[in-house]
């Protein structure tokens, strides 16, 4: 089955980020395509390589990254809230992109599923 | 007759509009998303139904205001707006307090159209 | 239609919005804070038990135990993030927050 994910929050302040990460692996051990996951409001800090945590906790942006990597996931900023937020191409970590609204609803219409995770 | 290949796309705002930035972002998203021609429909629960309240001025708290914008979603042919009876009512409010002409539903019918839905996105 | 609750109900309204729209058959999943709903003999175990005549309700295994959650209300089913993607198979989602 195809699916797309929507996340709507940043990471650290909300768990959001940590269960859409979760299900995406889980998806995917299951042999499904996740076909993209799109970040929105919030979201869009998910993937600034700028992200610095302490080393014994986990990176989220890293962990996104290799799972675009790995996997052939799309990682997908929502330009407009990616602009607000201070979201550049320079700061994105390396398999994740800056793109448009349009972008989601063509997601939302080739997958079977959209799931969203969101505060 | 139904096109196999439009997908109905619910949008569920469910925030108040000027304490966090959802329900801007969610009018965003539903405002590009019309242009894709699907069948679109947008709901309001909670406080979402603040957002059409008639008469805000946010000119004094420094933020875009954007109730207006509601009013041009007819022109992008979004028309199926739905208002929950309940939430509207528990508020105090009526429909003559909104700022566009929606349909106001009962929780069991939008409960159905939602089982009915491809995508639900919630603002 | 798979319904997903993350916010606890002692904190906000969520849930019981949520329950307003459930369809007959429509399985719930509580997941993160959500999942405080469903443990064993609170104020909300008696809605939880009402809700099970006609909803399938499950919680995520992972954010109970993170919680320190080890009894849930009877009949509440427990699974993990294979399950949540299995109940995704089954249905489209719809994630209230």
């Amino acid at each position: 089955m195809n699916i797309g994910i929507l996340l709507k929050e940043g990471p650290y302040n909300h768990q959001a980020s940590d269960t859409a990460f979760k299900f995406a692996e889980a998806a995917i051990k299951k042999g499904h395509h996740v076909d993209a996951v799109f970040l929105y409001n919030d979201g869009v800090t998910n993937v600034t390589k700028l992200m610095d945590p302490p080393q014994d906790d986990r990176n989220i942006a890293a962990r996104w990254s290799e799972l675009s990597q790995k996997h052939d996931v799309e990682i997908l900023a929502c330009i407009a809230a990616s602009k607000r937020r201070g979201i550049s191409d320079d700061v994105l970590v390396e398999g994740s992109v800056i793109t448009g609204l349009g972008t989601l609803t063509d997601i939302a219409i080739r997958n079977e599923r959209l799931v969203t995770f969101g505060d | 007759m139904e096109n196999e290949n439009v997908k109905k796309i619910m949008h569920v705002l469910r925030h108040a509009p000027h304490g966090t930035i959802y329900t801007y972002e969610g009018l965003e998203m539903i405002l590009i998303m019309a242009a894709y021609e699907q069948d679109l429909s947008v709901v309001f629960i909670g406080d979402g139904v603040y957002a059409l309240k008639k008469g805000q001025d946010t000119s004094a708290i420094g933020t875009k205001g954007f109730s207006r914008t509601f009013m041009a979603l007819d022109g992008y042919d979004v028309e199926k707006l739905y208002v929950d009876q309940f939430s509207l009512e528990e508020r105090g409010l009526g429909e003559d307090d909104l700022i566009v002409q929606v349909e106001v539903m009962n929780s069991e019918k939008i409960g159905r159209l939602m089982k009915e839905q491809d995508v639900i996105i919630h603002h | 239609m798979l319904h997903t609750i993350n916010k606890s109900p002692f904190e906000t309204t969520t849930m019981e919005t949520c329950f307003r729209f459930l369809q007959p058959g429509d399985p719930v999943l509580f997941i993160e804070d959500g999942v405080y709903a469903v443990q064993a003999a609170n104020r909300f175990s008696p809605m939880i038990e009402t809700l099970q005549k006609n909803n399938p309700v499950f919680a995520l295994q992972p954010d109970l135990n993170a919680r320190g959650i080890d009894a849930v209300t009877v009949g509440v089913g427990t699974i993990d993030y294979k399950g949540f993607v299995g109940l995704v198979e089954e249905h489209q989602v719809n994630s209230w927050f």
